[in-house]
């Protein structure tokens, strides 16, 4: 099964409805709840850092038989320092992202820690693809 | 603990349709950082917080946990009620503030 999420820049309020909505599709699948926590966590942080840091972009999920595959791609403005980046505690993010409860350095690491799979490729100036599995 | 019992510790409102409060939560826990709730936090029922927005019911919903309350008086938006009643979030608001609130729970046998 493949969905597709249009995620808007900006909009702080909306973040994790993509999130939201794969989640609600995995529990009506039968998906265990443990499995279906580490996903939406992975997904929603990921979603979070699309707000926060880009322009928005484009979320691809695909439910397979043994894993569910998703991929996050943004156009914004890329990661200079990925390795830095997957640092608990290093953050780039703005006042506004940490009003919202976000912004502490804690994103990337808990896609690590909730994903089987995780790959990250980012071009400054260009954007920034996040690519999660986590089995079935 | 059921939810009942914990709006009657912190003499908490409940802000949501009351219509689960004998839901068991079994264990607690008290931040403001979202992502430290997401890294931290599996297996609480209950998220105890000073953030009054939107992204904390997205997060209670993420975890699975069951009710929030915000502590300091604080009191959510309409929006912010709206969307607990809908993904199932049971919303209390204490005058308490975080680190009492947390204490008397604690006490009360909630860990």
């Amino acid at each position: 099964m493949k969905l597709s999420y249009t995620v808007l820049e900006g909009e702080y309020a909306r973040a994790g409805e993509a999130s939201s909505a794969v989640k609600k599709v995995l529990k009506q699948l039968g998906v265990p709840a443990p499995v279906i926590r580490k996903i939406a966590i992975a997904m929603y942080e990921a979603e979070i850092n699309m707000v926060i840091h880009a322009n928005g972009g484009v979320v691809d999920v695909d439910i397979l038989p043994d894993k569910v595959f998703i991929q996050l791609t943004d156009t914004g403005p890329g990661i200079p320092d990925i390795e830095m980046a997957k640092r608990e505690g290093f953050s780039t993010a703005s006042d506004e992202a940490r009003d919202l409860g976000f912004g502490a350095g804690m994103g990337i690491p808990n896609m690590i820690r909730n994903s089987d799979f995780f790959n990250i490729k980012s071009e400054v100036g260009k954007g920034t693809t996040v690519e999660i599995a986590v089995n079935l | 603990m059921t939810i009942q019992q914990v709006s009657e510790i912190l003499n908490a409102e409940v802000l949501t349709t009351a219509d689960k409060l004998d839901t068991v939560v079994d264990s607690a826990c008290g931040a403001d950082l979202m992502s430290d709730v997401l890294a931290f936090s599996a297996g609480h029922a209950l998220l105890l917080t000073g953030l009054i927005n939107l992204q904390a019911i997205r997060t209670a919903e993420m975890m699975d946990m069951r009710a929030v309350v915000f502590v300091r008086g604080k009191k959510p938006t309409q929006d912010i009620i709206d969307l607990a009643n809908d993904r199932d979030v049971i919303l209390m608001t204490t005058k308490h503030n975080l680190y009492a609130a947390c204490g008397l729970l604690y006490i009360n046998g909630l860990h």
